[in-house]
């Protein structure tokens, strides 16, 4: 019992200086990319929630923001880039191309980053105002405090803790090279 | 505008090769048969009067239900005339080829790539002819009328949601 609430209450304190130090992997693809600028720039001020220092390296970032569209294409590098990066982590799908393909709904894009890595918090908008980016921020944060993040569900399930959620999952085993079936093809008719 | 290129052309070709020329909204165009494609460009590019030193833009049509099925255009402008030309040329599905112009503008590499990643026209001659935005593994040409616009062909996707494998 008495080691529980010590556990309990380290927990805690580990999380919240987890939540206030966030290093984020900004994965830049399209044009929301201005918009996270924008909120990283000091008028909307990422710095004030402790998430100001972007590293352009997975091995050294625990927050992937996933700004733009995702191609069918650079999806292996996302999930290779997500692969790297060190436990616990978490994922912010910013913009509605990021969050479900958004008005790209074709051959070549992704319809939403969680059909390749599980994804935290999703903000809508095309692109989303840096009040929302803030505001999923801070929804992030609460979540973390909480334990309740995608990866420290699973660190937690894996070592054999109770998990009192609904929502725990294997580990993603990914499919690569592993084609879909694809909806049946509706040709037209030649010459018609 | 540039009734002086279409002119050239019909002089220097016989009728067979400059199949049509026409003129739309101030804009001159010729439609070449296949075989004549690389021998139009470079007379088009070495003719002090045409002096079409620069090719814009280069790409392919599905005409889907017509014969030839496909068509490749090439926009050409001259720097020194300030004219510009559209070149078409007819492609059939079964023999889906056609001469590349790298050799006559080299800026046309990645324009006769994007053209056969997306329509599957082969450019014969090109020095590297593969795909530029889609991916090896992709099968099919996207923008063919009948290729289904939605049809995706995933490299990596999780287990567990919704359309997935498992």
């Amino acid at each position: 019992m008495g080691l529980e609430i010590y556990n309990s209450t380290v927990q805690a304190a580990v999380n919240w200086a987890r939540k206030f130090s966030l290093f984020q992997y900004p994965f830049v693809t399209a044009c929301c990319g201005m918009e996270f600028m924008s909120t990283a720039a000091p008028k909307y001020d990422l710095a004030r929630f402790g998430a100001e220092f972007p590293r352009f390296s997975p091995r050294q970032a625990d927050l992937l923001v996933i700004v733009g569209t995702i191609t069918e294409r650079q999806a292996p590098a996302l999930r290779r880039i997500y692969d790297q990066m060190c436990e616990p982590k978490w994922v912010i799908a910013f913009g509605v191309c990021a969050s479900t393909g958004g008005f790209y709904q074709n051959y070549s894009t992704v319809p939403g980053a969680d059909q390749i890595i599980p994804v935290d918090v999703y903000i809508p908008g095309c692109p989303p105002r840096p009040e929302q980016v803030l505001d999923a921020l801070i929804l992030l944060q609460e979540r973390i405090q909480r334990g309740e993040g995608h990866s420290q569900i699973t660190l937690r399930a894996e070592a054999g803790h109770h998990v009192p959620t609904a929502a725990i999952r294997p580990r993603d085993k990914v499919a690569v090279d592993q084609t879909l079936p694809l909806p049946s093809s509706t040709l037209p008719a030649a010459g018609k | 505008m540039a009734q002086i290129i279409l002119d050239r052309l019909v002089d220097a070709f016989t009728a067979g090769e400059i199949e049509q020329i026409g003129s739309q909204h101030g804009n001159e165009w010729a439609r070449v048969r296949r075989d004549a494609w690389a021998r139009v460009c470079l007379f088009l590019r070495d003719d002090p009067t045409t002096d079409m030193k620069m090719a814009s833009d280069l790409t392919a049509v599905d005409r889907f239900g017509r014969e030839p099925r496909f068509d490749v255009v090439l926009h050409l402008y001259s720097v020194t005339k300030k004219h510009r030309v559209r070149l078409y040329a007819g492609v059939a599905e079964d023999d889906c080829n056609i001469e590349s112009v790298v050799s006559i503008w080299p800026g046309m590499d990645w324009f006769e790539r994007e053209a056969y990643d997306l329509y599957g026209v082969r450019f014969r001659g090109h020095p590297d002819l593969r795909r530029i935005l889609m991916y090896p593994e992709f099968v099919g040409h996207p923008l063919r009328k009948d290729y289904p616009k939605e049809k995706r062909q995933p490299l990596v996707r999780r287990s567990g949601i919704p359309g997935s494998p498992e």
